[in-house]
């Protein structure tokens, strides 16, 4: 019991001090944060008590605990995002596109013309629910984990989606000549 | 930092990118050569891809090696 006690101190301190390292980026402030960090740790201790059989040694052992309170502190503040979001699932901003790609079409003729083939892509080249994963995170911004909690999905399905799509602009942008097959832009 | 520039980095990807499943599945393992001055990237290249390319990933990353490394010396 006091070592599931100490353990339990140090992952509290370890959730506290994680929150406090995201707070910039997470709309949760204050005590909230604070509820968060304790969610985190009373989740992470039931998760190392369940998974103490799957401990293999390949790191220590506080390294192997603290990554639990790690990924319960990022899941909890995606989760969170969803309280008071700044744009709402399928918002579909796409003036915010060419920001996104740090393009500016006004600027001249080849950025307007990459932009195209990029929204051609996407409309033509995903399924509906790829359309959907890639406008939300790319466009809209939205944070990947707080996407992957609206869509009750894994975060590395929400990363599949966005590593396939880049690939798939990629070798349109090629075919079209606005960049080359070793990737260094057309200048 | 041109926009050819910009854009090569929005659409980079690495093929040695082993995604979130297996990266968080080996993150203490990989953490813990880092904060022992090993060579973690070179021992698993694509979870180091990963890390660089994945927000989420290289946060839960940074979060992590932060928790080992002021940790008390005794951990």
């Amino acid at each position: 019991m006091v070592a599931e006690r100490e353990l339990h101190d140090r992952l509290l301190r370890i959730a506290l001090a994680e929150v406090r390292r995201r707070s910039g980026r997470t709309p949760v402030t204050g005590p909230e944060l604070d509820d968060v960090a304790y969610q985190a740790a009373g989740d992470a201790m039931l998760a190392i008590l369940g998974k103490l059989g799957e401990f293999r040694g390949e790191s220590r052992f506080t390294t192997w605990a603290y990554k639990f309170v790690i990924l319960e502190v990022s899941s909890k503040l995606g989760r969170h995002y969803w309280r008071n979001p700044p744009v709402a699932l399928d918002a579909g901003q796409w003036e915010r596109l060419p920001d996104r790609l740090g393009l500016d079409p006004h600027q001249h003729a080849e950025a307007a013309g990459i932009l195209a083939e990029v929204r051609h892509v996407i409309e033509s080249e995903l399924t509906a629910h790829q359309r959907r994963i890639f406008i939300a995170v790319i466009v809209d911004g939205i944070p990947l984990d707080a996407l992957a909690d609206k869509l009750n999905l894994q975060r590395n399905a929400i990363y599949k989606v966005i590593f396939d799509t880049r690939r798939k602009i990629r070798r349109a942008l090629v075919a079209k000549g606005y960049l080359d097959e070793a990737g260094a832009g057309r200048r | 930092m041109s926009e050819q520039d910009m854009l090569q980095r929005f659409l980079r990807t690495d093929p040695r990118d082993v995604g979130c499943g297996e990266a968080t599945a080996v993150l203490h393992v990989y953490v813990d050569l880092i904060a022992t001055g090993q060579d973690a990237p070179g021992k698993y290249p694509g979870v180091a891809a990963h890390l660089a390319a994945c927000g989420p990933c290289g946060d839960d990353f940074a979060g992590l090696l932060a928790a080992v490394t002021t940790d008390e010396p005794d951990a």
